[in-house]
């Protein structure tokens, strides 16, 4: 469909107005967002604040209730042909990596691309070596998910969704469940993939990684976007108190 | 790797693990451990001593193994010359005689069938078009009536190949029918999950034994007259339901346990769903549950002999029939005792199994 393809520059990801519910609890209040192509949007926020569940409503893994949601063009909708188009061209990585256990990690990086794809075997397989080639572990392709360290398994993972060539990458707290000095092998690589120009969506509360990568800070909180603008102007002078207090927090250690 | 050579290196003597082999060793470990352990050792012994030798006694020393009729094989021991003379009607029961080769290619075609399956290499769709074929050509070489061969009555099938059917082909089609029932009972559409709730429920909650019977005597009842189905092929789907419902219930087990992100990355990655529940739920949920499926198979497999309450003629059918042989009276512990070894040999064999099953699919979880 024509009119679905982005052109340069256009918007990749549209929120307009989205509101959630879990019974009569507001998780998400209105909320706004454009991504552009390319752009880099880190989302920050105490616990609690609707960040990852806004992030989980892109793909589809959470239903929105009002409000619109377009991806690549496409609107979500409960189609679930659009759903699946949509997560086709959306890569995504866990906080807990959620790899396969019963598979090596060739396996889980060829799956998506032979069944979804429908990438012949041996094309799927140069694919996945040259894509852990990129996040490093060229060696563990043969091994189990549950041999390697949650560092591994984590750069894995985000090798996985890369072998799907998707248009976006969204990072839901990539790096929570991680020991501290795993976190930085994962980051690394993150940083790698957003100089490349791909458009990421990154819940984190990593606020060095942040200023490095990030065209746009947002900040969550009680369900609503407080404050959105770039890193400079959002880790220098942020407007909102409850922004300040975050910020305080979060950077006082 | 440091810490590995460093692991080789010889240690001192009092920081060396204590010594764990050795004849002695293990007896104080195993068998003498504490007060209370040595008197239960004691005691097994004793029992062992008690029981063990008269059985032997029974089976080997004073057994008669070969004696023209009944009369002539009284003794203290087992009369095994019984069992010599029946075992070929036991196994194969009420089929032409003549034409008993065929039922026992059908025994040995099932026995090949399983241990192929065990390979799993061999896993996959030829395996499964292995299994098509042998079902066919068990098909073709119990009924006969092409090829040359004499067509035979499904009511003359017994024995061993009649056990060997209803187990095999309930648990083929079982199996894949239970599954369907449990992913149906955790579906988001309330109409699916309703009747697969109401069938399990329905299924479970009736003993089988009843169900066999409405199947031979009721449903006639209420057919038209001249319209018959066969008494085989009726309890085959009553063994068939209701292996479905049991596996049904264990599946679901399965699939409570796995993980929500493997969904959830599934779903993410645009597999659909059938794709998901094939590459990425069942093979996890289903190796989880291994122990209790095997469990039920095994379960499902003695069941089989309740068909001889419908007047089909299964394994321990033809036993009863062996034994009311005016000639050869009153060996029920010699017949039971053999028929009880066939049984035992196919379940030790699918216990076995699953235990090698189990062990190649905690590979991927080993660290």
């Amino acid at each position: 469909m024509a009119e679905n393809t982005p052109e340069p520059g256009q918007t990749k990801i549209e929120l307009r107005h989205v509101h959630k519910w879990y019974g009569d609890f507001h998780v998400l209040t209105d909320i706004n967002l454009e991504v552009g192509k390319g752009e880099r949007v880190v989302v920050c926020g105490p616990s609690g604040s609707g960040k990852s569940t806004m992030i989980r409503c892109i793909n589809r893994l959470e239903e929105h209730q009002r409000g619109q949601i377009l991806v690549a063009g496409i609107e979500l909708t409960a189609d679930i042909k659009n759903i699946e188009a949509i997560r086709r061209e959306v890569g995504m990585v866990f906080q807990q990596f959620n790899l396969f256990p019963h598979l090596t990690v060739l396996q889980n990086l060829t799956l998506a691309p032979i069944w979804v794809r429908k990438t012949p075997k041996k094309e799927a397989e140069e694919a996945a070596r040259y894509y852990l080639e990129r996040v490093r572990i060229p060696d563990q392709a043969d091994k189990f998910p549950g041999q390697l360290s949650g560092g591994q398994q984590q750069r894995v993972a985000i090798a996985r969704s890369l072998c799907m060539k998707p248009e976006i990458m969204l990072f839901d707290e990539p790096t929570s469940a991680l020991d501290p000095e795993m976190i930085k092998e994962v980051l690394d690589v993150m940083v790698e993939l957003a100089e490349e120009g791909m458009t990421m969506v990154c819940v984190t509360h990593e606020m060095g990684f942040a200023r490095t990568v990030a065209d746009t800070m947002v900040f969550m909180d009680r369900g609503e976007i407080v404050e959105r603008s770039p890193p400079k102007e959002f880790f220098a002078n942020p407007k909102s108190d409850r922004t300040k207090l975050f910020l305080s927090q979060i950077l006082a250690h | 790797m440091t810490d590995i050579t460093d692991r080789d290196l010889p240690l001192p003597a009092e920081n060396r693990a204590p010594r764990t082999h050795g004849v002695l060793h293990w007896l104080r470990v195993n068998l003498f451990s504490s007060i209370f352990n040595t008197l239960l050792t004691l005691l097994a012994l004793y029992l062992l001593a008690i029981t063990i030798p008269p059985v032997i006694r029974w089976a080997l020393v004073d057994a008669i193994w070969s004696a023209p009729n009944g009369n002539a094989c009284r003794g203290d021991g087992a009369c095994w010359a019984f069992v010599g003379e029946k075992l070929r009607f036991i196994v194969f029961g009420r089929y032409p005689y003549d034409q008993q080769w065929r039922p026992l290619l059908v025994v040995l075609i099932f026995v090949s069938l399983i241990i192929a399956s065990c390979n799993r290499r061999l896993w996959g769709r030829r395996l499964g078009a292995l299994w098509l074929g042998g079902l066919v050509a068990v098909g073709v070489l119990m009924w006969g009536g092409v090829a040359g061969l004499p067509y035979v009555e499904t009511l003359l099938w017994s024995g061993l190949p009649l056990t060997l059917i209803l187990a095999v082909v309930g648990m083929a089609f079982g199996f894949p029918l239970g599954i369907l029932l449990a992913l149906g009972r955790r579906s988001d559409l309330p109409a699916v999950r309703a009747i697969c709730v109401a069938y399990i429920e329905l299924v479970r909650g009736v003993p089988l034994i009843t169900v066999l019977f409405m199947a031979s005597v009721m449903l006639p009842l209420f057919l038209p007259s001249g319209f018959t189905v066969d008494k085989l092929l009726r309890a085959q789907i009553a063994f068939i339901l209701f292996a479905a419902a049991y596996l049904a219930e264990i599946v679901r087990g399965g699939l409570q346990a796995i993980p929500k992100g493997q969904v959830e990355a599934a779903d993410a990655l645009g597999l659909g769903y059938w794709q998901r529940t094939r590459l990425i739920v069942l093979p996890q949920a289903l190796a989880l549950v291994i122990p209790p499926l095997v469990n039920t198979f095994i379960g499902a497999f003695k069941d089989t002999s309740l068909v001889i309450i419908i007047g089909l003629f299964d394994l321990l059918g033809t036993v009863n029939a062996a034994l009311s042989d005016a000639n050869w009276q009153g060996f029920y512990v010699e017949a039971y005792v053999t028929v009880a070894a066939i049984y035992f040999c196919f379940c030790f064999f699918m216990s076995r199994y699953s235990q090698m099953l189990e062990r190649e699919f905690n590979k991927s979880r080993r660290r």
